[in-house]
């Protein structure tokens, strides 16, 4: 995939269903995964818990964006990343969080990769652009 | 420099609105450029032209018009504003409505881009 172009990232902190912001930024992810630029994506903060499994907005009367989110990587969208820290302060196990594609040769589900919130900071300050929801 | 601003949030309702504008003002009166204002989530709000605030009050969508007509990029997305009842027959003038990837020209031309939201 492309990774030529500009380093943008893409920040997701809120948490989801309470708000739309979750849900469109995906919609962000998609578009920007097909110009070119060198996109990352960086759930922190409340935005980790869109990355808890097993949420169904169903009885919310929502579409919900859970099945979005698990086609990431099949929409070039690869450099996805979560802090460390904000999933600990919400009692999230890291293993607990959904996958984002699956591995073509092996099957095995690819999840965010687990970043401390120092590497996020060395990642923000590569950025041409930092795009904040 | 080149800035480009991206906009989340209604009129009125959050201050993201007029921090927007006053930024992009101050920008300008720098010498900086602006090189787009996107207006997205509820930001679309933004560009309707039936807004009817009272008269001793910012009239927002007014004032974003007149932006436009200096020459600046004023783009509304199209999904979001779909959603939310923002067609061309309520466009506020000298803004258009487009797609996200209007976005991602904008920031591949900017220096900078700056998010107002909640």
């Amino acid at each position: 995939m492309a990774e030529k172009g500009k380093k943008v990232m893409v920040t997701v902190r809120k948490a989801p269903h309470g708000s739309i912001y979750v849900q469109e930024s995906i919609e962000v992810m998609f578009i920007f995964a097909t110009y070119e630029m060198d996109l990352s994506v960086v759930f922190l903060d409340d935005g980790v818990l869109a990355l808890q499994a097993g949420q169904d907005t169903k009885d919310l009367g929502i579409k919900g964006f859970m099945a979005s989110l698990g086609a990431l990587v099949d929409w070039e969208v690869t450099k996805v990343y979560v802090d460390r820290q904000s999933l600990k302060d919400r009692g999230i196990p890291e293993d607990a969080i959904i996958a984002i594609g699956k591995d073509d040769d092996s099957g095995a589900p690819i999840r965010p990769t687990v970043l401390d919130s120092a590497e996020v900071a060395a990642m923000m300050t590569e950025q041409h652009s930092i795009v904040s929801f | 420099m080149i800035i480009s601003i991206l906009l989340l949030e209604g009129p009125y309702n959050h201050e993201a609105s007029d921090s927007a504008y006053h930024f992009t003002q101050a920008a300008l009166a720098k010498g900086h450029t602006i090189r787009g204002v996107f207006f997205y989530d509820d930001g679309v709000y933004n560009a309707t032209k039936l807004m009817d605030p009272p008269q001793d009050d910012r009239h927002i969508s007014k004032r974003w018009s007149e932006l436009g007509a200096t020459g600046i990029d004023m783009v509304v997305c199209v999904a979001a504003a779909k959603r939310r009842g923002i067609t061309n027959e309520v466009l506020a003038p000298n803004i258009r409505i487009s797609g996200l990837g209007q976005l991602a020209s904008m920031i591949h031309e900017s220096d900078r881009i700056v998010t107002f939201g909640d």
